[in-house]
């Protein structure tokens, strides 16, 4: 090239091209930069050797160490898998009466059965298990059909209103106004003596009304002061806890056609000891109750103590 | 008159094809889409009719100087058109970042963040990136050859078909038209357009080069084309898929599953590559010398990082598929080749910054300078971060978190924002032959507005890509994983609040350039005082040099 120059600031050569007033030195490549280059190529190299990376006629190589990402996986689960195997055999041998026995047992249960509970439930009773409309709450003690451990891991297993499972929990309350078995009227006045029952509406004529039409079609789930059965299920009427909604416009709808929530019965999905565990969270959450509100006599299986549904 | 007679014949068939399209649409999309494209196509009949007087009232508008020794029509529009494009896209990021914060921010259907994430990606890439891409490669290749462009007819066509691209996109998402390809979210019939609009535009960036006058082609336009052929590539093969019906929208891709996850990324991450690293690497090799007003730091590098570049570059893509269906092999070659990819990478970091050997003073005198140094750090910085996530042990925590959307901002807002608001604030006063910048010390503003605002938005974004890939995987002392996906999500808002405050900065700083660029178009000069406060003193400027002694 004819051009070529030193350059005065950096002292040097130029390769002698010119564009637009661009000139280019002729630097060397920096020789870290160059080194560092080979390395990440040599690195490049030994990686190809020992881990699967080059595809041939039907598969690729599989690299000296035996890696692959399935084996990898299969091994991380199986890890975590007997990290947890020595505590939930324990607690599968411990009958579920016993449980809040032995508190070490029952915090481990409370903890898998927390983890179970965020990929399997909070779908429909939320992250922190506070429900919404149609779907429990299970942080508070109003219980739709029972708060002790064994009740709740019975739900658990079987569901709720499962029709391919003979243990499910399975309530149907009529079609009073779809059905013809109240007019209008009248489960309007039905719902004004019910909204008294919480406290949510005065005494009124209406309500008297509805009083008598209550007990002649209500009383024999919900009681006669409304406070619920949980032998069928039906819900306590005069709290302040609301599973489809408590507005005038909800209980009239309730009453017209109710809704029927469902629940899978776990037990189809799950092995046993998680169902156990889930029913233990469940029960840590708040409102758990004590064996002693059903028989006091502890029951030595497991399943046998879970009759009182049908 | 024959020419002006067949284009106006050409745009009037393509009218009538728009139309009837639209009549005859299968769906509303399609309808309104092709509706806008009967519109365009009646602008253009329009200006084609008009002929010599739309030029000169476009220049009245746009108060452009009269044609000198080069075309440099399309350069103007397409300096105009990224600083409007920017706005819109960085509004757009601006917005969807709030909507990731409050979530009440999602109107539902038009403006949810579904639709306006695309429409963020898209504005910055494509049309923001894209229109400083054709701007300046129009300007550095007249000059760098020392020829006109060729095909001045085609140039204004590649402008004018591009932007059209960009409102059919645009609009695309916003009324749901999407095929839900990341960075290739248009369906068939914008595609189709794209690839016409892509050719003819190599076809004029080509011809100009044949006919230069230089002996030698400079390295900013080998690397204009190696991007310009690339993304031709790489869009019509991403893009193969079957339309429903042709008087329809909707398409299906040619390839499914995992080959066709492994088409879509081996797309994604070569526009990365050669529109985002290829084509911007060509603005800061004119630019920065011409700036900085000293030569390039190595021509030798330049050669071996460029082909190194363009060669390792395009088998990266794997390493955005690690730990999924693809087979283990393709992920290890797609890490490896990312790894190799570091120091071609660097290469053309060390070039740019190594040529202001003897002018570094500059840092401290001149904001557009400082400008493209610290572009070109956030280009060193986001090319190192690349090959360490491509990593497979630093992936299985970086990966589907907020560190990707740190990682891809540092480069996006540092690297490609930086350089080219520094090549805009080069180009403006000689485009329109102005003796200076409307203001320097607003370019300052615009550089501490934009840095920061980066500074905030990577710092926040690593803070929370790390602490969500650590939530993930976090499990208990009793085996049990510790966290749901919404406990992690509430974990990341103070993030999500400190990334939008850093890009309403940024924001901020575009809105200056807006007002400097616009103050200066119009020709008025701010009085200031000058830049510099220290005596330059040239005998201490000059690099040790160990031999020199």
């Amino acid at each position: 090239m004819a051009n070529k120059r030193i350059d005065d600031a950096t002292q040097t050569e130029t390769v002698g091209h010119e564009w637009d007033g661009i000139e280019e030195l002729n630097t060397p490549l920096p020789r870290w930069w160059l080194y560092s280059f080979y390395a990440t190529i040599v690195f490049a190299i030994g990686y190809v050797v020992a881990y699967p990376a080059l595809p041939m006629l039907s598969r690729g190589t599989e690299g000296t160490l035996g890696w692959s990402s399935r084996g990898q996986l299969d091994g991380e689960m199986k890890a975590a898998e007997a990290g947890r195997a020595q505590m939930k055999a324990q607690i599968a041998a411990t009958p579920l009466e016993q449980l809040p026995n032995n508190p070490q047992l029952m915090h481990a249960a409370v903890a898998g059965g927390a983890a179970a509970f965020k990929v399997n439930c909070v779908q429909c009773h939320g992250a922190g298990a506070a429900g919404s409309p149609g779907f429990p709450n299970l942080n508070d003690d109003d219980w739709l059909w029972g708060g002790d451990l064994a009740t709740i891991q019975q739900t658990l297993m079987h569901g709720i209103r499962q029709p391919d499972d003979a243990e499910t929990r399975n309530s149907m309350m009529p079609n009073f106004g779809k059905d013809g078995l109240l007019t209008a009227p009248q489960i309007q006045d039905v719902a004004s003596f019910v909204l008294t029952l919480s406290g949510r509406e005065k005494a009124s004529a209406a309500a008297q009304r509805g009083q008598a039409l209550f007990e002649t079609n209500c009383a024999v789930c919900h009681g006669p002061a409304g406070k619920g059965d949980r032998q069928f299920g039906a819900p306590n009427l005069a709290d302040a806890v609301w599973l489809y909604g408590g507005t005038r416009a909800d209980v009239v709808a309730q009453v017209n056609a109710p809704k029927h929530g469902v629940m899978p019965a776990w037990g189809t999905r799950l092995d046993p000891v998680t169902v156990k565990m889930l029913a233990a969270y469940v029960h840590s959450l708040g409102g758990g109750e004590a064996f002693a509100t059903v028989p006091a006599a502890p029951a030595p299986a497991a399943d046998a103590s879970a009759a009182p549904a049908e | 008159m024959v020419s002006v007679v067949t284009r106006a014949g050409v745009w009037l068939v393509l009218l009538i094809l728009a139309v009837t399209a639209a009549a005859l649409a299968a769906d509303g999309n399609f309808a309104i889409h092709m509706s806008i494209f009967a519109i365009a196509a009646f602008l253009a009949l329009w200006a084609t009719v008009r002929g010599a007087d739309y030029d000169a009232i476009a220049r009245g508008i746009l108060r452009m100087p009269d044609n000198s020794r080069y075309d440099d029509d399309p350069v103007r529009w397409a300096t105009i058109a990224t600083v409007f494009w920017g706005m819109a896209g960085f509004a757009a990021g601006l917005f969807i970042a709030l909507q990731l914060a409050f979530p009440a921010l999602n109107f539902e259907p038009y403006l949810n963040f579904g639709r306006l994430r695309p429409l963020h990606t898209s504005a910055v890439i494509f049309a923001f990136g894209g229109n400083a891409l054709i701007g300046t490669s129009f300007y550095v290749v007249q000059r760098t050859c020392r020829a006109r462009l060729a095909l001045p007819g085609l140039a204004r066509f590649v402008f004018w078909g591009y932007q059209l691209f960009i409102v059919l996109a645009a609009t695309g998402y916003l009324i749901g038209n999407s095929q839900g390809k990341e960075y290739a979210e248009p369906e068939w019939y914008v595609d189709w357009w794209l690839t016409i609009v892509w050719v003819c535009y190599l076809l004029v960036f080509g011809a100009t080069i044949i006919k230069r006058s230089e002996p030698h082609i400079y390295v900013a336009n080998w690397f204009y084309l190696a991007f310009i052929l690339t993304v031709a590539m790489l869009h019509v093969v991403n893009n193969l898929d079957v339309p429903v019906s042709l008087l329809g929208s909707k398409s299906y891709p040619l390839f499914g599953g995992v080959q066709g996850a492994l088409v879509q990324w081996w797309y994604g991450h070569n526009a990365v590559g050669f529109f985002l690293t290829a084509g911007f690497l060509a603005m800061m090799y004119y630019f920065v010398p011409k700036q900085a007003e000293r030569p390039i730091y190595s021509y030798r590098l330049s050669i071996i990082h460029f082909w190194a570049l363009i060669f390792l570059y395009i088998w990266a893509g794997p390493h955005h598929l690690h730990y999924t269906a693809l087979p283990d092999w393709a992920q290890t070659l797609g890490m490896v080749f990312s790894v190799m990819l570091w120091m071609p990478s660097w290469g053309g970091m060390i070039n740019g910054l190594m040529t202001l050997n003897g002018a570094w003073d500059k840092v401290r005198t001149d904001p557009i300078i400082r400008m493209m140094v610290m572009a070109l750090a956030f280009y060193g910085m986001s090319t190192f971060e690349g090959p360490m996530m491509s990593i497979k042990s630093v992936n299985s925590l970086s990966h589907y978190t907020d560190w990707t959307i740190g990682h891809v901002h540092s480069g996006a807002l540092g690297w490609n924002g930086m350089i080219t608001f520094s090549c805009i604030y080069y180009l403006v006063p000689r485009l329109w032959s102005r003796t200076r910048l409307y203001s320097l010390r607003m370019v300052n503003w615009h550089f501490w507005l934009a840095t920061i605002g980066i500074v905030f938005y990577a710092a926040s974004m690593w803070v929370a890509g790390i602490t969500q890939g650590l939530m993930w995987r976090e499990y208990g002392p009793d085996g049990y994983l510790v966290n749901s996906f919404a406990d992690t999500v509430a974990a990341l808002h103070p993030m999500f609040l400190l990334r939008a405050f850093g890009g309403l900065l940024y924001l901020a700083g575009a809105v200056i350039m807006v007002v400097n660029v616009w103050a200066t178009i119009i020709g008025k000069l701010r009085e200031e005082a000058p830049m510099r406060d220290a005596a330059f003193d040239p005998a201490a400027d000059k690099p040790i040099l160990a031999a020199a002694e």
